[in-house]
């Protein structure tokens, strides 16, 4: 059995939670459950509301989102990644599928628990903002280079 | 009711009163006689020390003598006595019996109120009315006849004696009698008056009381809880300067009174001595009189006292009455009247030239007439304020037309008794009444007019019994057994007890509520009644989820079974400990850490110190999680092992405490540590404190509770066993037996379903929606939803199966899609009968056979729709 330290330790691996001090960490696990799921059992779908993420502490899942010809694989997760923390800090349905390939076990950290710890101490909601501006600054940098690609391909040298 | 207090103590207890008369008059010669005799004591068995002393014809010597006499004095005191106590308990009784008559009759009176009378009183002014106000009333029928009999009485055998003595001492007594009697009745009149608008105050106070409770929610969703306050503040004001008033008036009548009464000594002293030393009487007789005199004051006070009361009660009783009389109260004939065939009334309806009109004199129904010749469905449509109610309630009867008459089956339904419009006539409004009692009595309350069959009364209790009705008849109460069979199975078409689950279950089904109640019935515990039916098929079901829990690998990890060799990782450790339920407060998990026998099995088994350790270090991770927090923050209630208020003494208790030294901290401090373990869930809370050892630990001491457990406390835990039902829970954990596990996805949504899908198998779901029937619906309905009490209040009118069911926004509290599937279902049920719908649902109309259209209280369509067309837009298809 997984006790709250262990819960803590897969915390801290996590880069949005990695720079929280250690007791507010451990107050998150402890209002956190676990939520053990078999395989093939869904942990979210798609276009359902989103009320909670999950931190996989053990096992493995898939990452599908609907597509015209089915189903589609997009990523598959491992120990100490978190999925669904986008419907937790935005109101957005779910926006792919989580499908357990193995027994999975995860914490499941509710919107609730995340907020609190958010509104109770602030230093975390400023980690979280790091956190956040920095893939934002990532994604930025990926869209600059995707739509440079996508306008060499849509203007080909020749024309110009 | 009668015109006068007077008159009604006449009618209902002239009997009891020349009871009272008479005592009273019996207890007269005794009295005489002790004062009679201080007198004869003083003047000759101690003045006269010749003799001879003579009792009954008898010689004694003189001690002899005054000891005979000082034992008669006693006799008499005791005769007088027994007498006066006889004669109060019999005047109690009258009194008490009278109230009981009174207040029977305002109740009567109150439930034959006209509807419109009820916008206008307010619930705490009958409330105050009923209780409060009639306990003076009553108090004064015992004394109607008892207090001047006997006060006036009494006054006139002392002043007899004291004229006999001497005439002019006689006289001093009553001297100022003239001036008290012109004086005080003034100033007390004034009292009174104080006394009455105390008394509206008061009425006024209960109705602002009832008003809040019963719009509380409103008030703080307004913020007006201040303006609330000073309301109220404001009316305990105007109490308190009544009050202030009364009293200076009230204590200022007293002081006249204590005076006056105080001059009587100095007259009989400057008189009476004087007539002493003239030797005009004996000392004795100036003593005798001295004492007959203080006997006065009292008699002579209660007499007035009685004068002014009896204008107070007059008053009193003219003031309720009259409330308790408005227009058009029902006649109570036509509640009482039991005709000796209830006819049907599916015969046609036609209603003609129907007016209502409310207080203030504007129309609500103008001149409303429609025929209709055969059963059908109709529907009232219009929209707000058009009538649509005050139809739906004078086609139920409940509301006479001011103007105009409704005919049903070629009856005037204004002249029909009770007796007939509730049994043939059905009517669900919005919102409608749910009683306290249970659901089944609430389904069941439309077949409850008269007691069918008397109860069993056991024989130890049957002479209470009689005594009980007999006193009921003799206040002219109800003298029917609320607690015989009142259920007429006969009309839902049943033959008895045994068929009425079946008609219970199908009338649920109907109106969409049969899954709530087995909901509720599976979170009950199992009733007594049902105990010895019922255990063996639970039992059964059992067995089935422990199969089907071990046959399918993915089902047992939702479920961890109860074993008494094992540690449960998903209850907590009290439960572990007791593996039991705990019935009563005795091994609550609060009170486990004080309690004597557990801390005796945790010392025989070792624990003590294992558990103050646990405990110390659960401490130690509450503090640190939740010493940041604000004491209003939810997560203590959710989570916290410690209320806020306490962290602080933990706080200080784990900076102070020794790891080593445990045993040595104080019993208070040994307390708080030992009352956290018990709580922990290992599943859950992942603390890592509860590992194998511990748990063998526990397991042992387990044992030792159950094998040690004294006599006296066996009630206190319903152990857990595999092989039988556990009373104590509910009968979802009794199938279960075992926790559902913490952790697995949907597992509480899971087992639910697995265990429905078990209880159907066995064949036990009625007889679960059975126990949920017995479950209480709380006051006015109170643990039910609005929704909930609305689909009972529709059950309970088609259970009794009327000619008519008038309908008024009757699925108002359902949600949109039930609106529909119920309104159909009772179609269907209600198919052949009449129907009545009022509903401001324009797009119902089609739903039904025939629609009217109210608008301002006059009909303007008569027939039917056609589908797509509304109340009002396109012309009528066809007009019957």
């Amino acid at each position: 059995m997984m006790t709250l330290k262990q819960d803590v330790e897969a915390l801290r691996n996590i880069p949005l939670f990695a720079k929280i001090e250690p007791t507010k960490l451990k107050l998150l696990a402890f209002t956190s459950e676990h939520v053990e799921f078999q395989q093939g059992d869904a942990v979210c779908r798609e276009g359902e509301p989103g009320d909670a993420a999950y931190i996989l502490l053990d096992g493995a899942a898939d990452v599908l989102v609907t597509t015209p010809r089915g189903p589609m694989k997009v990523a598959s997760l491992h120990q100490n990644d978190i999925v669904g923390e986008i419907a937790v800090l935005c109101d957005v349905p779910r926006t792919a599928t989580v499908e357990a390939t193995t027994r999975l076990v995860t914490l499941r950290i509710s919107k609730d628990s995340f907020f609190n710890l958010v509104t109770q101490f602030p230093q975390v909601g400023v980690e979280i903002m790091h956190e956040l501006a920095s893939r934002l600054h990532h994604t930025t940098q990926r869209l600059t280079e995707v739509s440079g690609r996508l306008r060499e391909i849509e203007n080909p040298a020749g024309d110009a | 009711m009668e015109r006068s207090i007077f008159a009604y103590i006449r009618r209902y207890s002239w009997r009891q009163q020349l009871v009272i008369l008479g005592l009273t008059l019996l207890s007269f010669p005794p009295l005489y006689l002790t004062l009679e005799l201080p007198k004869t004591i003083i003047n000759e068995a101690l003045g006269d020390s010749e003799g001879p002393w003579l009792l009954f014809g008898r010689s004694f010597s003189q001690v002899e003598y005054l000891f005979a006499l000082c034992a008669i004095f006693l006799a008499l005191v005791l005769v007088s006595g027994a007498i006066k106590y006889v004669l109060n308990v019999y005047a109690g009784i009258t009194a008490e019996r009278m109230l009981r008559r009174l207040r029977y009759e305002l109740f009567g009176h109150v439930l034959r109120f006209p509807l419109p009378h009820f916008r206008r009183v307010s619930q705490g002014e009958l409330v105050q009315m009923i209780n409060a106000e009639t306990e003076a009333l009553g108090g004064y029928v015992g004394d109607a006849l008892a207090v001047p009999a006997f006060q006036g009485g009494t006054l006139l055998t002392i002043l007899t004696f004291m004229f006999m003595q001497d005439p002019i001492l006689g006289f001093a007594a009553v001297a100022l009698y003239p001036l008290q009697i012109y004086l005080i009745p003034r100033l007390q009149r004034k009292v009174n008056a104080l006394g009455k608008q105390r008394v509206l105050q008061v009425r006024r106070n209960a109705e602002k009381i009832s008003e809040t409770v019963a719009g509380v929610r409103d008030i703080r969703a307004n913020d007006a809880t201040r303006y609330e306050r000073a309301r109220f503040s404001e009316q305990l004001g105007q109490v308190f300067w009544i009050r202030f008033d009364i009293y200076k008036k009230k204590f200022l009548i007293k002081f006249i009174n204590n005076f006056i009464a105080q001059l009587g000594p100095f007259f009989f002293f400057s008189i009476g001595g004087y007539l002493v030393i003239a030797g005009d009487i004996t000392l004795g007789a100036l003593v005798a009189v001295v004492g007959a005199q203080k006997d006065l004051a009292s008699p002579w006070k209660e007499l007035l006292t009685y004068y002014q009361t009896m204008w107070d009660v007059r008053i009193k009783y003219d003031q309720t009455v009259s409330q308790f009389a408005p227009a058009g109260l029902h006649e109570a004939r036509l509640q009482d009247e039991e005709p000796e065939t209830i006819p049907a009334l599916d015969g046609p309806i036609k209603v003609s030239g129907v007016s209502h009109a409310d207080e203030g004199g504007g129309l609500i129904l103008d001149n409303v007439g429609f025929e209709i010749r055969d059963p059908c469905h109709i529907a009232i449509l219009g929209p707000a304020g058009a009538g649509k109610e005050e139809l739906s309630l004078m086609l139920a009867g409940l509301l006479p037309p001011q103007g105009g008459r409704i005919w049903m089956s070629g009856q005037d339904v204004a002249g029909l008794p009770e007796a007939v419009l509730g049994r043939r006539i059905g009517y669900v409004g919005s919102p409608s009444a749910v009683f306290s009692g249970t659901i089944e009595d609430n389904l069941l309350y439309g077949l409850m007019y008269r007691p069918v069959r008397p109860r069993d009364i056991p024989p130890e209790i049957e002479d209470q019994h009689r005594l009980a009705v007999l006193e009921a008849i003799r206040a002219g109460n109800s003298p029917h057994d609320p607690e015989a069979d009142w259920i007429d199975y006969e009309a839902i078409g049943i033959s008895g007890p045994k068929e009425r689950l079946g008609a219970l279950v199908r009338v649920l089904r109907l109106v969409l509520l049969e899954e709530d109640v087995y909901r509720l019935g599976v979170r009950s515990t199992l009733p007594e009644t049902l105990k010895d039916e019922l255990t063996a098929a639970l039992l059964e079901a059992r067995r089935v989820m422990q199969e089907r829990l071990a046959g399918d690998e993915r089902l047992a990890r939702l479920v961890e079974p109860f074993d008494p060799d094992r540690y449960n990782n998903n209850a907590t450790m009290a439960e572990n400990l007791l593996f039991g339920t705990p019935v009563g407060s005795t091994f609550d998990i609060d009170n486990l850490a004080r309690h004597p026998y557990v801390r005796r099995v945790l010392r025989e088994t070792g624990l003590l110190d294992t558990l103050l350790e646990v405990g110390l270090q659960v401490a130690e991770t509450m503090v640190e999680l939740f010493a940041d927090l604000p004491p209003e923050h939810e997560y203590f209630r959710q989570f916290s092992f410690i209320a806020p208020d306490e962290l602080p003494d933990y706080r200080a208790l784990v900076t102070r405490a020794d790891r080593e030294r445990l045993g040595e901290l104080d019993e208070a401090d040994r307390q708080r540590l030992l009352s956290l373990p018990f709580k922990l869930i290992p599943t859950r809370h992942r603390l890592g404190l509860v590992e194998e050892p511990l748990q063998e630990r526990i397991l042992e001491a387990r044992r030792w509770f159950r094998d040690h457990l004294p006599e006296d406390l066996q009630g206190a835990v319903a152990f857990f066993d595999p092989a039988r039902y556990n009373e104590a829970t509910t009968i979802q954990d009794n199938i279960l037996f075992g926790k559902i596990a913490y952790g697995q996805a949907q597992a509480a949504h899971r087992v639910a379903e697995l265990l429905t899908e078990i209880i159907n198998e066995v064949g036990l779901h009625d007889r679960i929606t059975e126990v949920g029937l017995m479950a209480p619906a709380g006051v006015a309905g109170g643990r039910l939803s609005a929704a909930q009490r609305q689909k009972l209040a529709i059950a309970r009118s088609l259970l009794k199966r009327p000619d008519i069911l008038v309908c008024y926004e009757a699925t108002g509290a359902l949600d949109a899609v039930e609106q529909a599937q119920v309104r159909d279902a009772m179609r269907e049920e209600m198919k052949g009968r009449w129907m009545f719908w009022a509903t401001s649902r324009e797009d119902w109309g089609t739903a039904f056979d025939h629609v009217l259209v109210l608008e301002r209280g006059r009909i303007v369509r008569d027939g039917r729709l056609a589908s797509g067309e509304d109340g009002k837009g396109t012309p009528l298809v066809a007009a019957s």
